[in-house]
């Protein structure tokens, strides 16, 4: 019933471990250009972010650098899973302009649609 | 048939031999592994920030995940033992540009409190907020250290 975590196997040369994921919460919108994506990932820093597009697909990885509290648990909601997500794009989107900053836990991505595909005015001459 | 969650507005203490609870926070879970840090409270939804309290000897650790917010927007402050942490974080005016096609993240106003596990020395607290998530260190306060008690053989 739960699909959205994921657990994937991960093969290195010491062998098979089982990797979690959780899927981080996203707002989607339509801008001038295209589209923005916000992904919620409390944890991660620039340096833990893998966004990949293929065939389509975006994948977005966030991989938490935040240290383990000290001490002994009182009281512990959170969860230490990575997090991952994978979005279709449409097709007008251009990969190759996408841009990606993260602030404060929050990835924002923006993705312009291709040059082509845009309204264009046509001038009477 | 619907199943409405039962939310607890605030938590204040921990009671871990609770049964009846840990059958509803394993319903709950299945729900909320999207996002560990947000709740439903009956049909309207608010915000509730996952929430980690650890102690070592010399301090009480409280962890809270906060993403997207800036650190005047975050409100901490200690009152007779409790530890309260609330804030808003506001919408972008970005969003309203055009349609919005999955809208997942919180908004709003929101308010955690924990009682703490033992006297802390308010005047030492520091809190830290980083990669969205807010780092709360309570020193404890002297008394509440714990002291090893000589045994004495006559």
């Amino acid at each position: 019933m739960n699909t959205l975590t994921k657990t994937e196997d991960r093969t290195s040369a010491n062998g098979t471990r089982q990797v979690s994921y959780v899927s981080p919460a996203a707002n989607i919108w339509e801008t001038t250009d295209g589209y923005a994506l916000q992904a919620e990932m409390p944890g991660v820093s620039k340096d833990g972010l893998e966004i990949t597009v293929e065939n389509n697909e975006l994948t977005i990885v966030g991989r938490r650098s935040d240290e383990a509290l000290k001490g002994d648990v009182v009281y512990r909601e959170s969860r230490a899973w990575d997090y991952k997500r994978v979005f279709e794009l449409d097709p007008s989107i251009d990969a190759a302009k996408i841009t990606a900053k993260i602030e404060q836990g929050v990835l924002t991505l923006t993705l312009p649609k291709a040059e082509a595909v845009k309204p264009r005015k046509i001038t009477i001459s | 048939m619907s199943l409405i969650r039962y939310q607890p507005p605030e938590l204040s203490t921990w009671t871990p031999f609770d049964g009846l609870s840990s059958l509803r926070d394993d319903l709950n879970r299945l729900f909320d592994f999207t996002f560990p840090g947000t709740r439903e409270t009956g049909l309207f939804t608010g915000w509730s920030p996952a929430l980690d309290v650890h102690q070592d000897k010399d301090n009480v650790f409280v962890k809270c995940e906060l993403p997207g917010m800036k650190k005047e927007e975050i409100d901490i402050s200690l009152h007779d033992g409790m530890l309260s942490i609330s804030g808003e974080r506001k919408h972008e005016s970005e969003h309203k540009e055009g349609e919005s096609f999955r809208s997942e993240r919180y908004f709003g106003k929101f308010h955690r409190s924990i009682a703490l596990p033992t006297a802390v020395d308010a005047g030492k607290v520091k809190a830290a907020y980083k990669d969205g998530i807010l780092t709360v260190t309570l020193p404890k306060a002297e008394e509440a250290k714990p002291k090893q008690i000589e045994v004495s053989v006559s």
